[in-house]
Parts: C-alpha cells; structure tokens; sequence
C-alpha cells in the first residue's frame, strides 16, 4: 500500500470563519490545522465548547468548506464540486441528537433512506440495511417506529443509516451527549464495533473516558491543535488539560496524585480496570 | 419547608390498553434546607415523581405533602404551590420564547401579578444567581446566547419566582465539562444564598455523591433505596444489579474488593481514596 492510500484524510493548513450577515469575520473557528487521519484508525477529538471542533469535523465532510488551507479525503479536495459525494460517501457522519437525523416513521425505511438517494439496486439496498441493522444490533427493531425508541436505540438508528452507505470512515459528532448512561454505553459499544471491523472513526467528544478508547487523541483549543498522541500520552499533560477546563478521566487524576505521593505509577494507567490491576500488584 | 411523599402511585391511562404503573407505593421525606439527589435510569418514574411535587400531575393514590398542606386536598390553590415549588425540566432552554433575556425571565414574576418595580428587582437578582451580568446581557435576544448561557436564562426564569423548593431535572444534560462545572457551582450557589430545598435529578453519580445531603433511588416506579450517598454507594451490588453507575472512584474501590483488595464500602471521595490506596500499598507487599 502507498503512503497516499493509508492516510484517508488530509488536512492542510485549514482555516474556517464563521461570518455575519454583513460579510464581516465573525469569528476564527479553526487557525491553520493541519493532521492527517490513517485509515482503519480511531481518533478521539476533545476540546470545550467553542474550542472549534465540531467545525473541523463539518469540513472533513464537505458541510463546511475551508477558508485558507485544504482537506483532502481519499485524495479528493473537498472543494472540488465534482467531487462532493465522493467525499460524503466516504466520509459519513452521526450528530449529536438523534430525533433531528431520522426521517422515516419506520426503522428500515429510515436506514434506507441513504443508499436509496446513492441510486443503489433496490435488492443490494435490501442487504445493505438488513446488514447496517445487524452492525448495530437493531435487527428486531426493523419493523418499529422510530419515535417509540430510546435515545440510545434511535442514535443506533441514525448510526446504521450512515454504516447503509458503506463510508470507511465514520465522524461521530458527540453522540453520546444527549443519552443516559445505558444509551451512552450501548452506543460506544456500536463504535468500538465498527472500528474493529475496520471503519475509521473520529469521535468527536466532551466525555475523557470516551477519548480513553481511542488510539489516538487530538484536544482542541482556541481553533488550535493543543495536544497530538495516544491517549497514554495525551493524558499525562494533566496539567494542561485542566487548565483547558477539560479535566481527565478519575484513574488519571488518582494516577498523578499517587505519583505526587512518591508512588512509582506507570503510564499507561489511563483507565479504571489498570489502575485497579496496578494496586492489586501490592495484594 | 419540608417535603412528605406518602403512598404515592401513579397510573398513566388507567383502564386503556397502554395503561402503565409509573409509580409504586413511593414514600419519602425531605426536610428543610436539604439537597436531595433522585437517581434511577430512564423510565424508572424519576421525572413521573417530581411532576407531583408543584401539582403538574395528580397522585392515583397517596398523598404529597408540601410545607404542610396536603396537595390531594380540596379547594388547594395549585397557583400557590407552583409559586413555592418551582420546576425546571430537561433542556429548559427550548422553553424560552422572549425577544431579550430580561422579558424571558420577567415572564414569571410577571405572572405572580407583581408591580413593575418588583418585577425589575427580581429579574436582576436572578441574573445576578445564576451569573450573567446585567447589563451585558439583559436586552440581548436569548436566542444569540451559547448553550450554557441559555439554560441559565430558563433557570433565572424560575428563580425569580423565587421558589422555596427548586426542582432540577437533569440540569447539565448535553453541558461541555465546564459549562457543568459552572452550572452546577450556581445551582449549590443558589442553593445556599437562597435556603430552598433542592431536588436534583440526574444521570451523573459523581455530582450526586458529592453535593446531595440525601439521595433517592427509583427502580420500576419504586422508591428501593434511600439515605445519605455514602450509605446509598455502599449497596454497590444493588444499583449494579438496577443498571445504574457507580461514582468513579467507587466504581474503583469495588472492583478491588471483588479482586480480594480490602475496601470499605460506600467511599466516593478522591482524598480519601487517595489516601485509602497509599495506606494499602505501603502497608501491602512490594511487588518484587
């Protein structure tokens, strides 16, 4: 494989304002960033509100188009008109508040409703949903109206009618913020699913434990890329990651106080379940 | 102004094939100037039971009673009520309606009958509670505002009726870390200026544990369990068991006492988990 086909997405000295109706630069949202995303990769993109995250992911998919700089995906410039549904098609994306996605009163009409506008053969499309339904654990539901769902089943919804389209990579724009704590876990399952069987993801999120899923994780401040690494790595700048008022995951807290403490802690104790089997080293 | 819930059950559609019990035999009592914590998972009758409490709905059965008076009775002015209990529902701020900050918040009071003058008094000390300054934001039109702005407007718009019971249904839901930080600091801010009772419902057992006096656990429109957060975490097994979370460090300290570490039970604070775990290693073993 070349170096050109692992990276999916490209993004190169992007800058974004928002405007006023007047024309006038409201805002700059995002101040010349440039990363790239490997395929078959998961990163976890963190940063308060405002800090221009969710903007980045709108330009990933052609939404938002950049002001400065350039985002390529699979090598299309998302600027290029003939390309746009190359680029959407590649790029799918979930939002944060699932009754705003779904817009079919029946599960299966819903998850179809993607393929259907992609011109797809109506039996491939048959295969297509049976099998995005399945991704998400929602087959007994096919027949169901959406509206009489829970949050976390309808986020699952919305989840398969973008996996209906067969994109290689998935940005999930936090989806899990307007779910209780069942919808939440039940949703982050889905995700570390289609990563496995080899979807991209970027997960756009406020949640730290989230990120801590991730292989790599990217905080955002002030438009800007602050912190670039595992989330090992990432999360030993506790400091910094208060003083952006993102906070960290409890292990990563009791982790530096414990090492304050004189305590020789290692890492990669970034999560509960190796904290708890560091301290049971002392059993 | 106390709080006793006796008895209560609801039934949604009784008699109608989607009849429901959406709560069971619920009893409880709150006491003045407590903050008290409602926890249980989606459907659990969390938002069913704080709805009796200013009187949006109606017992089955049971009775709710509010600074001494039963609101079953006959002849209770629920317009007195909602006065003393007010009520602050889940992403309150697709409630605001008004063309500026100032007109959203004054709509309450407005409401109570108030002359002018009060009215004016109210709204700037509700800005002032829930911390956006006057003057910057008063005439600005609500819809302008950033996220956690605008649900401290909806909130300010029930403060000013200056409620003695204030009723919080999941206050930070779909908050950034620090605009739940910030909102929950106004909510014990407010709390403790303005003496009220609060009930807080929520999802996040971290907040619970940390600022309730008192926590009440729903399960399948049942009160089960009820008592301080440290007595409440203790029963581990149980919430488990209801597919609630723990608080993190709870969470921690129970997983190593299911791998044979000794821990006390119901411990929710990161100090004393800091310090309960540097004990531990330096008493325990070294690993080489």
């Amino acid at each position: 494989m070349s170096g050109e086909t692992e990276k999916l997405i490209r993004i190169e000295g992007l800058i974004f304002s928002y405007h006023h109706e007047d024309g006038t630069v409201a805002d700059t949202v995002i101040d010349n960033v440039s990363f790239d995303i490997e395929k078959g990769s998961f990163t976890a993109i963190i940063g308060k509100n405002g800090s221009g995250k969710s903007t980045l992911a709108k330009n990933i998919n052609a939404l938002l188009l950049p002001a400065g700089g350039a985002v390529y995906v699979k090598g299309y410039d998302t600027k290029d008109p003939e390309h746009i549904w190359d680029v959407r098609q590649t790029a799918g994306m979930v939002f944060q508040n699932p009754d705003n996605q779904i817009v079919s009163s029946i599960v299966e009409d819903d998850v179809a409703f993607g393929p259907e506008n992609l011109g797809v053969d109506p039996a491939i499309i048959r295969q297509r949903v049976d099998n995005a339904l399945e991704a998400v654990n929602m087959g007994k539901f096919r027949n169901k109206a959406p509206h009489m769902l829970s949050g976390g089943q309808k986020q699952r919804i919305a989840i398969a009618g973008v996996v209906a389209m067969k994109p290689e990579c998935i940005i999930f724009d936090e989806p899990t913020a307007m779910l209780d704590p069942k919808g939440r876990r039940e949703v982050m399952e889905i995700i570390k699913e289609l990563h496995e069987e080899g979807i991209t993801v970027i997960l756009i999120t406020h949640f730290m434990e989230e990120a801590a899923m991730a292989d790599r994780v990217i905080i955002m401040d002030s438009g800007q890329v602050k912190l670039d690494g595992t989330p090992q790595e990432v999360f030993s700048h506790g400091k910094e990651l208060k003083e952006m008022s993102l906070g960290v995951p409890m292990a990563v807290e009791l982790a530096m106080r414990l090492r304050d403490d004189g305590i020789d802690v290692p890492a990669d104790v970034i999560d509960t379940e190796k904290m708890v089997e560091f301290i049971c080293q002392y059993r | 102004m106390s709080i006793q819930v006796k008895n209560l059950t609801h039934i949604y559609s009784p008699g109608l094939p989607y009849e429901s019990v959406a709560l069971d035999d619920v009893s409880f009592n709150i006491e003045d100037g407590q903050f008290v914590g409602v926890i249980g998972h989606t459907g659990s009758g969390k938002s069913t039971m704080i709805q009796h409490l200013n009187g949006l709905l109606k017992p089955t059965e049971g009775s709710i009673i509010v600074d001494g008076i039963d609101l079953t009775g006959e002849g209770v002015s629920m317009i007195d009520i909602r006065k003393r209990v007010g009520l602050v529902f889940q992403y309150p701020e697709y409630q605001l309606f008004e063309e500026t900050v100032a007109k959203d918040i004054a709509f309450g009071p407005k409401n109570l009958g108030l002359d002018e003058e009060e009215i004016n008094r109210r709204v700037r000390e509700a800005m002032d509670l829930v911390r956006l300054d006057y003057d910057k934001f008063a005439e600005k039109s609500p819809f302008d505002l950033s996220g956690g702005q605008k649900r401290r407007v909806a909130i300010a718009g029930v403060i000013a009726m200056k409620p003695e019971v204030l009723i919080l249904d999941e206050p930070t839901a779909g908050l950034d870390p620090k605009a739940h930080r910030d909102v929950l600091e106004m909510i014990v801010d407010i709390h403790r200026r303005e003496k009220n009772v609060t009930v807080f419902v929520s999802h996040n057992m971290n907040d619970v544990a940390r600022l309730c006096d008192k926590v009440l656990v729903m399960n399948g429109g049942k009160c089960v369990l009820q008592g301080t957060p440290k007595e409440v975490f203790a029963e581990a097994d149980m919430l488990r068991s209801m597919g609630l979370d723990l608080p993190d460090v709870t969470q921690m300290l129970y997983e190593l006492k299911q791998k044979g570490v000794e821990m006390p039970d119901g411990v929710f604070d990161i100090d004393e988990a800091e310090k309960l775990i540097l004990d531990y290693i330096r008493g325990g073993k070294s690993v080489d």
